[in-house]
């Protein structure tokens, strides 16, 4: 049994990265040593960072909504950052409905091995809306997508901006939003009639339908919606 | 970055290589001094299209989407042009389920989101909700776990190799692959008392310790696995169908698969040595001994080539901890989160308390929140939870790695054939239960 054509490279230290860390112990509730970037971010962005947390040996940045994505373009690009690696994109709304909804992003510096969860916070009664960074990170697409249609969060400047998991004629509202209750907003009934009353073939993007001229195929309605300009899934 | 440089030594019948260095993909016949020659291809009877497109319509109901995905695909004869994927047809609403749920009432949600790897979820997740609690586990279970979450990515990577062989269209290594899975859930069942939901730990814990004998059992398994995984490599690594139907498939060069927000083999496989379990080490993974394979191209081949080789991976893994085992309690002496003995609660007050506010109330973390990802065998899996001091999250988040991987897909079959987007996709590992949960 020949292996020779495995492609196994042993180890990470070789290539320039800073040495592995160990697994944390003894993670402490507060007051933890924050990540260097934090410090970096308040230098270079000093009116947009609003507030910096250490919690459990992690840390967020609370930065203004208006600046995320130079901010996180800066953090990508930046030679002594580099955080390449988008993980997350998603929202935190609080059982306490004055609270303002949070949008989360979790970077990841993989030369230099840090985390950092940047944070905005969406003030109740506004817009909610925030700057996409699909720009920086391709991954954010559907992370995004997903977040809009559980939250109701606009990123401004995503390509394509319309429901993922739910379907395109979802009516009842955001499913993940405190203000849903968890059987949904309609009964029973009515959620099962709605979804029979529908036609799941017409599930297709304007894009889509460019392709497969079955736009003379869909509901009045549908199609008025289409001329319109409206978007598909809002 | 050392890597060795790579030769696929092409053995059964083809007539060689194309200008690209694949294996020519035509169909032969025979001369007549006996040797083989491409077949003389017959006269093209296409009807002119005109560069018309077509739609094809891939899912949710079909075989080979694993699942419900729904491909749309725009079609340029057999070539695909654009790729729309489709989502949500498995939507259940995990993430909200779990903002009504104990922390303890959660574990059992994470079984079934990507339902391949239950145990790794199980421990991926009561980490995070450690990491919320500030609890510190034992020794032993900390080992339990690691031996858990191996088990768990071998499982899962039989479940894809058998699946992504019957997409090739090879099915004898499927059935070899799922005799050896089939062993791990006896295993499993006999730890813990279910196969494929098993809801293994606890915050603070694990469910069940493992019953007498069961490191017999996992050493026996450890001695022979590998010469099924030899065998599945005697079968596939060489064969000239299978490399013309998997090599230059669906490349994602390094920068791109980091853009993209690849994990796991997906990513290594473009070149890109990152593992959370290296990078950012969790259950004192730093201190075992074992190898990150990563690949050059990023194409299916190289998918298929580090997945192998991770399998070996996880065994040497498997056999350091069961070395390493040790004795003690399993879970730890904190009453906050780990009941005292059912017996002690008749007799001891506090014990009753304990059982009551446990019970009732459930435990509560301070407030504060915790990301915790782990090397799941689709790549990097995260559990974020946010606590308002409640005994139940403001906020549950999974961050699905074959979600993230799947977003790539437009990208990845652009230019390539229909039948190829099989394999393509079969190559991303998806479960459709963790991409819409």
């Amino acid at each position: 049994m020949s292996d020779t054509f495995l492609p196994v490279v042993a180890g990470h230290a070789e290539d320039g990265r800073v040495a592995p860390p160990s697994t944390p112990r003894n993670v402490p509730y507060q007051n933890g040593a924050p990540n260097p970037s934090a410090e970096a971010l308040r230098a270079q962005f000093a009116d947009a960072v609003q507030r910096v947390d250490v919690v459990w040996g992690e840390t967020t940045v609370f930065v203004d909504r208006a600046r995320v994505l130079e901010i996180v373009r800066w953090l990508h690009d930046d030679p002594t950052q580099q955080y390449d690696y988008l993980s997350d994109v998603t929202a935190v709304e609080y059982r306490d409905l004055d609270r303002p909804i949070e949008v989360v992003w979790h970077l990841r510096s993989l030369p230099h091995r840090r985390f950092l969860r940047l944070k905005t916070l969406l003030p109740k009664g506004q817009p909610l809306a925030v700057p996409s960074v699909w720009d920086v990170y391709k991954g954010a697409d559907w992370l995004e997508r997903e977040c809009y249609d559980m939250f109701g969060i606009r990123f401004e400047g995503h390509p394509d901006l319309r429901r993922l998991l739910m379907w395109e004629q979802y009516k009842e509202g955001y499913p993940l939003r405190k203000d849903f209750p968890l059987r949904g907003r309609f009964s029973r009934s009515e959620q099962l009639r709605q979804i029979l009353a529908q036609n799941p073939e017409a599930k297709y993007s304007m894009e889509e339908l460019t392709v497969l001229e079955a736009f003379d195929e869909l509901s009045l309605e549908q199609r008025n919606r289409l001329r319109s300009g409206e978007k598909v899934g809002e | 970055m050392a890597t060795t440089t790579r030769t696929i030594e092409v053995e059964l019948s083809t007539t060689g290589l194309d200008a690209q260095g694949r294996p020519q993909r035509v169909p032969l016949a025979t001369d007549e001094a006996g040797n083989l020659v491409p077949m003389t291809p017959a006269p093209a009877l296409e009807p002119e299209l005109e560069g018309e497109h077509m739609l094809i319509n891939i899912g949710p109901q079909h075989p080979a989407t694993h699942g419900v995905l729904r491909l749309v695909l725009e079609l340029d004869g057999e070539t695909v042009v654009r790729c729309v994927p489709h989502i949500g047809y498995l939507h259940c609403g995990f993430e909200k389920i779990g903002e009504y749920r104990q922390y303890n009432q959660i574990i059992p949600w994470t079984d079934r989101e990507d339902y391949l790897n239950s145990p790794g979820n199980n421990v991926a997740f009561a980490l995070g909700a450690e990491r919320l609690f500030g609890i510190e586990i034992t020794e032993r279970c900390t080992v339990l776990r690691v031996i858990a979450m191996e088990l768990s990515r071998l499982i899962s990577h039989c479940v894809w190799l058998g699946t992504f062989c019957i997409d090739i269209g090879a099915f004898t290594p499927f059935l070899w692959i799922f005799q050896q899975r089939e062993r791990v859930y006896t295993m499993l069942e006999s730890w813990i008392g279910a196969r494929l939901t098993t809801t293994l730990t606890r915050v603070g814990g694990m469910g069940a310790d493992i019953p007498d004998g069961w490191t017999e059992d996992l050493a026996n398994f450890i001695r022979t696995f590998p010469a099924v995984l030899d065998e599945c490599n005697t079968m596939l690594t060489k064969n000239a169908i299978w490399v013309g139907r998997t090599v230059g498939l669906g490349a994602m060069s390094a920068d791109e698969a980091i853009n993209y927000g690849l994990s796991g083999p997906m990513l290594r496989a473009s070149g890109v040595a990152y593992d959370v379990r290296k990078d950012f080490p969790y259950l004192d993974y730093e201190t075992y001994d074992f190898d990150v394979p990563v690949g050059q191209t990023g194409d299916v081949y190289d998918r298929f080539l580090v997945r192998m080789e991770e399998m070996r991976q996880s065994i040497r893994i498997l056999d350091q901890a069961l070395k390493r085992l040790p004795d003690g309690p399993v879970n730890v002496d904190d009453h906050r989160v780990i009941l005292p003995p059912k017996s002690k609660a008749t007799s001891d007050m506090e014990s009753m308390i304990h059982h009551f506010k446990q019970v009732m109330e459930g435990p509560r973390p301070p407030i504060g929140e915790a990301y915790v990802a782990v090397e799941s065998p689709k790549g990097e899996k995260g559990y974020y939870m946010v606590s308002d001091g409640t005994s139940k999250p403001v906020r549950w988040r999974i961050r699905p790695p074959s979600f993230v991987n799947l977003s790539a897909i437009p990208k990845m079959v652009e230019g390539h054939l229909l039948s190829d987007v099989i394999a393509i996709n079969a190559s991303i590992d998806i479960v459709m239960g963790e991409i819409d949960r």
